[in-house]
């Protein structure tokens, strides 16, 4: 031994420092280099290379190392996957759910036997540490194929009543390249889709490698391709028109882009966004354990993750321990190489997104806030940003308003646990939070408080597969994970996909109040209504129907009405409606938010008896509404009982489901308990079918409010008489102000005030093709949940297409709150 | 080496303290993974470790031999030949001290002398170890007898049923009892017994009445009850030591002891006062590892570093 040696060892002895604790990278060098370092599409089970595509060369953010040449995709090479994903998912879809269990299965037992090479790919791809990249990324990449073949396996008899919509586009970011890409991937397949991946630019290869991965494993050719492109290339493929549904997780402004882009052509969708989550923490903390939650909330991955904790709002009696010991925590932090085995942190993924949060945190500085980094090594050359605790701002400043997506946590102080709920909802945004208190009331109260997908009680971005994942607001919807992940992929089995191409002017469309109607008398002949008590002929008293908003009639705001003609003589006005506008829609959706806090806490029995309640006063009307029905349908008298007496079945139907439908305890790998509650959506506006007036009016707002939801309900447009005259239903059973909120008029132009809402939380619309793209486009805005059904008309006496559990999907969101348990240790 | 005076007990304190399990489990866990010293560092580091040893024996067997042979062993730790390739030949690499029962303090006394290491603390177990279930005037006379027989660290354990009943103005006043025994010059180094304590939440005000009765180290265990010295209660003691030190200025010592075998996992205790406390807390007068094996495994894996080989066990000299 060297008598250098000797004098390293002593000066370490006496400095006690780290050293270099290197992963080897020659695994992933010698795969790319049996690719001669140049990557092609995965297509159909080979790589694909055509000719004359511009390249992209993938580098090392940790050293700015070129790691490897990719390919730009055009659109040819969009349409070769795609059909090759239409091929294949002829096959694929009709194989038994046992094979597709055995196929997902084959994959995760691959992805074990290739982990350490695809860990390594993926950190020196996008500059995440290797210890994430190990004990992360990659097993959460087996665990979902794991837990999906699980579903394929049981998919007969879990999801009988529903089937694959046919090719997936997915698009994904940078942040968890495979991981994300999987979250998509598992499902999919598992359903019998097959798919196209788009990577991100930055991030391609460890896709690539999944792919080749996934060929090695057996999966047949063309289910799972990977093709490679820039932005706009993504948006080829989502609007690719043998593309069915487009699966995406990435910034909210792309998000909105691809709701636009496919508003209205019959795909699928589901979007998880962005987030500026809070971590809440409460003075029953064990504020320790807080502060190294706060390490995994904000510094995980560099901060770039859609669930980062980046609002942290303590206490105030705790504020100022709490941020000493935050500040006091970050100086023990570890930056370098992704390769390096014992770093906290790496490098941020491209130099763009390193200026994106060194010009946040600059602004922040020169607005006057507190800029903590504290001292400790950066190296020179890489995009490497310091973790980064900023306080002295407020609910106004930008840095706490919107997403960073890097190392820098924003810190706020809050009085009580409802101030801490209301800061922690004063956001756009809504993917997840945590709250940290050792006390159980506190900690669960908050955790149903908060609009979030995710809640972690003393904990912070925990995933596992069997728990769903996905925002509220403008974080998305639909979720990753869980059982709830499979509707995502799939359809009801009664209908079929179309594709629709309408051209609408989103500008005008619906703009114009009382459209098709004039509110002008002189339309029909006059009342003939008479009553001849004692031979004494007088007329009816007069019945106008007025809108219905906070439990009471309202004349219009407009003062206009439509008149409503009989079927069988257009001559013959049975009543006038009310027209509403814009200010009837603002009222009523005002209506709904003041009742949805007191509707949600109801016992659920209370909300089913209420329901019930409604069938009996429903059916003691039962032969005046069904005469009205067939008078102004035109429909036999028959028929028209056949719709009253159905409607009271699904009022039964949705009573029974008030108290069965609230979530499930998912089993995750926490040593714990994971609970997914099905919460309402919110506030739901619903425009209803023309078709079957009262039916369809029933079918939509009864599952809608036994999910707790509160609606703002159009009618019928042609025959809105029976829904108006459930009004007095629902007075007469105990139905509270504001739960159920009924506007007449125009459908489109109402419709078009609902979407256009910022505090309307999903849209259901039942009309025109043209009505449905506009919905779906609109909603982009604050991306609500929609359901639209583009011009097409179901049969609501069907049960399979009446009810049942796709009302349910569209009725509820998922949450899922995560509490680790224990507190003795030993005896 | 540092000193405790120790404050009032503060009950306020003590009962405002809250451990979250799951959350400590998920940080020992994790900060294991985070954190690792390879070659040179390594070795570096299993030295530290070295020299931060208890070495200790414990045993209803003990006698003047095996005393003996443990107090050479303490002093001359590493093979020459191997401190002499590392550079450290001439560093004067010794255990920490060493640690016997009360019984066996004269033996390790005279034994030191012999070897040339006087310099090396001895440290004694006391107060009825490892239960404590004797009468408690017996345990303030084996502390006085045991540092009149030379000892200059007094391992006490605290009466776990004090403790488990919440008693803990008893506890206290027994500590302080007993580090009033110890008098001026010896170090009190007062043993939780953590596995028996149940909770973590135990632990933590365990650790601090521990601290404000003025013991200069607090303990995890005597390797006698079921769960010793464990990442988690490791963490939860730090961190009651951290912030003492915030809160007083007075820098306490940490003992992992019972279950430390392995090279690996004395670099890990290591990471773990450098992260949590920082670099003065992986000095000797601030952290001992109570160990009686886990010599013998650095040893072998310093033989590595140096030869490149592994040892066998009869290469190298047996405590």
């Amino acid at each position: 031994m060297a008598g250098n040696l000797g004098s390293e060892i002593r000066r370490i002895f006496e400095n006690m420092e780290y050293g270099p604790a290197p992963e080897s990278a020659d695994i992933a060098k010698k795969w790319l280099s049996q690719h001669k370092d140049s990557l092609g599409h995965f297509i159909n089970g080979e790589w694909v290379k055509p000719e004359n595509r511009k390249t992209y060369t993938t580098c090392s953010p940790a050293t700015g190392e070129a790691l490897a040449d990719t390919i730009q995709g055009e659109e040819e090479d969009v349409n070769l996957a795609v059909s090759c994903a239409k091929t294949a998912f002829q096959s694929w879809s009709q194989l038994p759910a046992h094979t597709r269990a055995r196929h997902l299965y084959a994959v995760a037992r691959n992805v074990q036997k290739h982990h350490r090479l695809i860990a390594v790919i993926e950190a020196l791809d996008n500059g995440k540490s290797i210890r994430e990249t190990r004990d992360c990324d990659i097993p959460l990449v087996a665990r979902h194929f794991y837990h999906y073949a699980g579903w394929a396996q049981l998919s007969d008899t879990e999801m009988r009543e529903w089937k694959p919509v046919g090719v997936v586009g997915a698009i994904v970011p940078w942040n968890f390249p495979l991981m994300l890409s999987t979250w998509k991937v598992c499902p999919a397949l598992a359903m019998g889709n097959t798919v196209v991946l788009k990577p991100a630019t930055f991030t391609r290869l460890s896709a690539l490698l999944f792919a080749e991965i996934c060929h090695e494993a057996g999966l047949p050719p063309g289910v799972f391709n990977v093709v490679t492109g820039n932005g706009s290339f993504g948006s080829k493929l989502a609007l690719h028109p043998d593309v069915d549904k487009v699966a995406f997780t990435g910034s909210t402004p792309v998000g909105q882009t691809l709701r636009r882009l496919t508003a209205g052509t019959g795909k699928k969708l589901s979007l998880e966004l962005g987030g500026k989550s809070p971590v809440i923490v409460m003075d029953t903390a064990d504020i320790d354990s807080a502060v190294e939650g706060i390490v995994d909330a904000v510094y995980f991955n560099q901060g770039q993750v859609c669930s980062a904790g980046s609002r942290l709002l303590v206490q105030e009696n705790i504020f100022d321990d709490v941020i000493q010991r935050v500040k006091e925590r970050l100086k023990h932090f570890r930056i370098g190489h992704s390769l390096d085995k014992a770093i906290d942190m790496g490098a941020i993924v491209s130099q763009a997104q390193y200026n994106t949060i060194k010009e946040y945190v600059d602004d922040a500085r020169a607005t006057g806030a507190d800029v903590f980094q504290p001292d400790i090594p950066v190296p020179a050359k890489g995009f490497y940003y310091p973790p980064t605790l900023i306080t002295n701002v407020q609910t106004v400043s930008r840095v706490v308003r919107e997403e960073i997506f890097g190392p820098v946590l924003v810190a706020l102080p809050f009085r009580t646990a409802k101030e801490a709920g209301n800061l922690g909802n004063n956001t756009n945004y809504g993917l997840a939070a945590s709250v940290w208190s050792e006390n159980l009331p506190t900690a669960l109260e908050l955790a149903i408080t908060l609009k979030a997908g995710t809640v972690w009680v003393n904990c912070h971005n925990l995933f596992d597969a069997a728990a769903g994942f996905g925002g509220y607001r403008e974080s998305g919807f639909g979720r990753d994970g869980g059982k709830e992940g499979l509707y995502e992929y799939v359809m009801p089995k009664w209908e079929q996909t179309t594709r629709h191409h309408v051209d609408i002017d989103v500008k005008t469309f619906g703009a114009s109040f009382g459209s098709g109607t004039t509110p002008t008398p002189g339309q029909g002949g006059p009342s003939k209504s008479h009553l001849c008590p004692n031979g004494i002929q007088q007329p009816l008293v007069d019945h106008t129907y007025k809108v219905y908003y906070g439990g009471a009639q309202k004349r219009p705001d407009g003062c206009y009405s439509r008149p409503i003609y009989a079927a069988h003589d257009k001559q013959t006005i049975v009543a006038y409606v009310g027209d509403s506008n814009r200010k009837d829609v603002r009222n009523a959706v005002e209506a709904a938010h003041k009742a949805a806090p007191g509707w949600g806490k109801r016992a659920a029995h209370n909300r089913a008896q209420i329901v019930y309640y409604m069938a009996e006063n429903l059916e003691l009307r039962r032969q005046e509404i069904a005469q009205r029905i067939s008078l102004l349908t035109g429909q036999t008298l028959e028929n028209s009982f056949k719709e009253v007496d159905l409607s009271i079945q699904r009022l039964f139907y949705w009573g029974a489901y008030a108290d069965k439908y609230g979530g499930n305890v998912q089993e995750t790998t926490l040593y714990g308990c994971t609970v997914c509650i099905r919460e309402p959506v919110g506030v739901v506006g619903i425009a209803c079918p023309d078709e079957f007036p009262l039916l369809g009016f029933v079918s939509l707002f009864a599952p809608a409010i036994v999910r707790a939801n509160c609606v703002v309900i159009i009618p019928s447009d042609k025959y809105p008489i029976p829904a108006l005259d459930f009004y007095q239903v629902f007075d007469t059973s105990d139905l509270p102000a504001g739960v159920v909120n009924v506007l007449s008029g125009n459908k489109d132009h109402i419709s078009k005030y609902l979407t256009e809402h910022q505090n309307v939380d999903a849209m259901w619309y039942f009309g025109s093709a043209e009505g449905s793209k506009f919905v779906e486009f609109t909603s982009a805005e604050n991306v609500k949940r929609t359901w639209v059904n583009y011009g097409k008309e179901r049969d609501w006496m069907d049960h399979d297409q009446g009810q049942g559990e796709e009302f349910l999907y569209h009725a509820t969101q998922c949450k899922n709150i995560w509490m680790p348990m224990g507190t003795t240790f030993s005896n | 080496m540092a000193h405790n005076p120790g404050m009032e007990l503060d009950m306020g304190w003590v009962n405002g303290a809250v451990v979250d399990l799951p959350a400590v489990n998920r940080r020992a866990a994790t900060l294991l993974t985070k954190r690792t010293v390879k070659k040179s560092w390594q070795a570096a580091w299993l030295l530290r470790a070295v020299t931060c040893i208890d070495l200790t024996t414990l045993s209803g067997d003990d006698t003047v031999t095996n005393v003996q042979r443990l107090c050479f062993k303490a002093c001359n730790p590493i093979r020459q030949d191997l401190l002499d390739a590392m550079g450290m030949g001439d560093y004067g690499i010794t255990v920490g001290a060493v640690c016997v029962y009360s019984a066996r303090v004269k033996d390790a006394v005279q034994s030191l002398k012999q070897a040339g290491g006087a310099a090396i603390p001895i440290a004694s177990v006391a107060t009825g170890f490892p239960a404590g279930q004797v009468p408690f005037e017996t345990r303030l006379k084996e502390i006085s007898m045991a540092v009149d027989l030379g000892a200059t660290e007094i391992d006490i354990v605290i009466s776990r049923d004090l403790a488990l009943s919440g008693d803990w103005g008893k506890v206290y006043d027994e500590i302080k009892a007993c580090k009033a025994a110890c008098g001026e010059n010896v170090h009190l180094k007062t043993i939780l017994g953590t596995g028996d304590l149940g909770t973590l939440t135990n632990v933590y005000k365990a650790s601090l009445v521990a601290m404000m009765a003025g013991s200069d180290f607090i303990k995890t265990s005597t390797g006698k009850e079921g769960v010793n010295a464990t990442m988690p209660v490791g963490l939860t003691m730090v961190r009651a030591i951290r912030e003492y030190f915030h809160k007083t200025g007075f820098k306490v010592g940490f003992k992992p002891a019972g279950g430390i075998r392995t090279a690996k996992d004395s670099c890990a205790w290591l990471a773990l006062m450098k992260e949590e406390l920082g670099d003065e807390w992986m000095r000797a007068d601030l952290f001992r590892i109570g160990a009686s094996s886990l010599l013998t495994d650095i040893e072998r894996q310093l033989y590595h570093f140096v030869t490149g080989r592994y040892a066998a066990a009869h290469q190298l000299p047996m405590a």
